[in-house]
């Protein structure tokens, strides 16, 4: 692999581009392969990228049924932060943060990451006290955040009306760390690794089947045909379920729709990421110019990766009582993303009932954030067995009652 | 956005004069049930990518729970029928037969109790 560097431009752009190889290899699929991984989103890369790095396991392959970063990886709304209340969450979400600040230097791809700080409203007296618990917990579990009343709320995002007639803002969960980044070369940038380290990036093609042997993995069949593997991750969000089954047995999760939207680009408006969970919005602005708008997720069970209006309006009427500069504003586009919502609305990163398959699920509406972090738990769990980062995110949790609960903690869709 | 018939009421309802309640026909245990019992009834899904049976509370109207079929990847409803309905009525079993043949069969309800 030729590495991406300014020297690389400037030879390029005096043999007009010509030289610039593809990104990633498109092998056809071998026979065997120590580990499989099933799913070419951004957990799935990430974890076949670190049972490379941290563990030199590479005779590995990535099987994706669509296209690389194709399901949630590109549907969601770019933001990072690791502010969570319970440590087991923190630190894996930390984890990730932390690894996402170097991540375009470790893939030598340009993942944009950009830490402009993410707020988020407290607009009752509930919230008030829930985030200030937060940033005593964070302050213990060694995550950088604090509690900011309305004045610096003002002063980091001036457009937003703090003094809302239903819904005033009464201070902000500020972590300054926290940021966003370019969803799709997060994925992009793990294949083109994963592909250098020598592993197979298999797209198009779909497991339809799971085949074992006096209950160990011993290997998946696909559209294109029987792979062997001694290990195999499950990493497919929405379709858990359906590979699971095939697997033979059954997880806590329902996989719903969750929405977002962008406006048309306009000039630059707000350098942070606000989340508002009281009114269930969050906004932030992208390099294009768009303001981008995620909202809550549906309640009842959907495949169809499609959004509706009512949503839009929900999310939006709530939104224009606290920025109303952006009242005016035309939507560019919508689109829907179906996420593996578990009974706690923590992730699943856990060995299964059948030995040697692992499954790394549940990341729910939050899931983007956590992608290195949720890759290098999983990769340790897979290599090694066990991972301390995935130690409290086990399926038994649910059997056992030992649940991480972020739902109540975060109020709201995280 | 889902339109779905209240068997209480008989009108046509959009989702957001609904509130959804999850996988119908659940098993719920008694008195000396065991973890598996409980894990099964609180939290483990079948959640198809197919014909779901779910329930509905018609909660901006008549109040009461209903069971809705309908299919989780076209958004298609095969029908609604009472919440105090042990297993889906024929005309419901009907219906799903006529569009997705083989799927009742797949039914968990149509297994038995889990």
């Amino acid at each position: 692999m030729r590495r991406y560097s300014a020297a690389a431009i400037v030879r390029e752009a005096a043999r007009h581009h010509e030289g610039w190889e593809r990104a990633w290899a498109s092998p056809e699929p071998k026979r065997k392969y120590d580990a499989i991984i099933v799913g070419g989103g951004g957990h799935g890369l990430a974890t076949a990228y670190y049972l490379g790095r941290n563990f030199g396991l590479t005779n590995v392959a990535v099987l994706e049924k669509g296209w690389l970063g194709g399901g949630n990886t590109g549907r969601n709304t770019t933001i990072i932060r690791s502010n969570y209340l319970q440590d087991p969450s923190a630190a894996i979400y930390e984890k990730a943060r932390a690894l996402y600040e170097t991540m375009s230097q470790d893939l030598n791809y340009n993942v944009m990451f950009s830490p402009r700080g993410v707020m988020m409203l407290a607009q009752t007296e509930h919230e008030v006290r829930g985030y200030r618990r937060t940033a005593h917990a964070n302050a213990l579990q060694g995550v950088d955040t604090e509690f900011v009343g309305p004045e610096r709320v003002k002063e980091l995002c001036p457009i937003i009306n703090i003094e809302g007639p239903r819904y005033p803002v009464l201070g902000a969960l500020w972590q300054a760390r926290a940021g966003t980044a370019r969803h799709d070369a997060v994925a992009w940038g793990y294949a083109r690794a994963c592909s250098a380290m020598g592993m197979d990036i298999i797209q198009k093609c779909e497991v339809t089947g799971v085949r074992s042997s006096n209950g160990q993995v011993m290997g998946v069949d696909t559209t294109r045909g029987p792979i062997d593997c001694d290990k195999l991750g499950i990493v497919v969000a929405g379709h858990s379920g359906a590979l699971a089954e095939m697997a033979g047995f059954r997880l806590p999760i329902e996989s719903v729709a969750l929405q977002a939207l962008v406006s048309e680009p306009i000039k630059p408006v707000m350098d942070v990421v606000v989340m508002a969970n009281t009114v269930h919005g969050y906004m932030s602005q992208s390099d294009k110019g768009e303001m981008v708008i995620g909202g809550g997720a549906d309640g009842y069970n959907n495949y169809t990766q499609r959004g509706s209006f009512h949503h839009i309006e929900e999310t939006v009427r709530a939104l224009i009582e606290t920025f109303p500069i952006i009242s005016r504003l035309k939507m560019l586009r919508h689109w829907g993303g179906i996420v593996d919502m578990t009974g706690d609305r923590s992730p699943i990163i856990s060995k299964t009932p059948l030995g040697n398959c692992f499954i790394n699920c549940g990341w729910g509406t939050g899931g983007f954030k956590a992608i290195p972090g949720s890759g290098w738990a999983m990769a340790e769990l897979m290599a090694r067995g066990g991972s301390p980062l995935a130690s409290a995110f086990t399926l038994e949790r649910f059997r056992e009652g030992r649940f991480i609960d972020e739902s109540v903690a975060a109020g709201v869709a995280h | 956005m889902l339109l779905l018939t209240c068997p209480h009421c008989g009108i046509d309802a959009d989702e957001t004069e609904l509130a959804p309640g999850g996988e119908a026909h659940l098993t719920r245990h008694g008195p000396g049930a065991t973890d598996d019992d409980f894990e099964s009834y609180l939290f483990l899904r079948d959640n198809p990518r197919g014909v779901h049976l779910e329930r509905w509370r018609h909660a901006n109207g008549c109040g009461k729970w209903f069971i809705a079929a309908r299919c989780t990847v076209s958004l298609e409803v095969f029908g609604t029928y009472p919440a105090q309905t042990a297993r889906p009525p024929q005309h419901v079993l009907d219906a799903i037969e006529a569009k997705r043949p083989g799927a009742t069969r797949k039914l968990p309800v149509m297994e038995g109790a889990r």
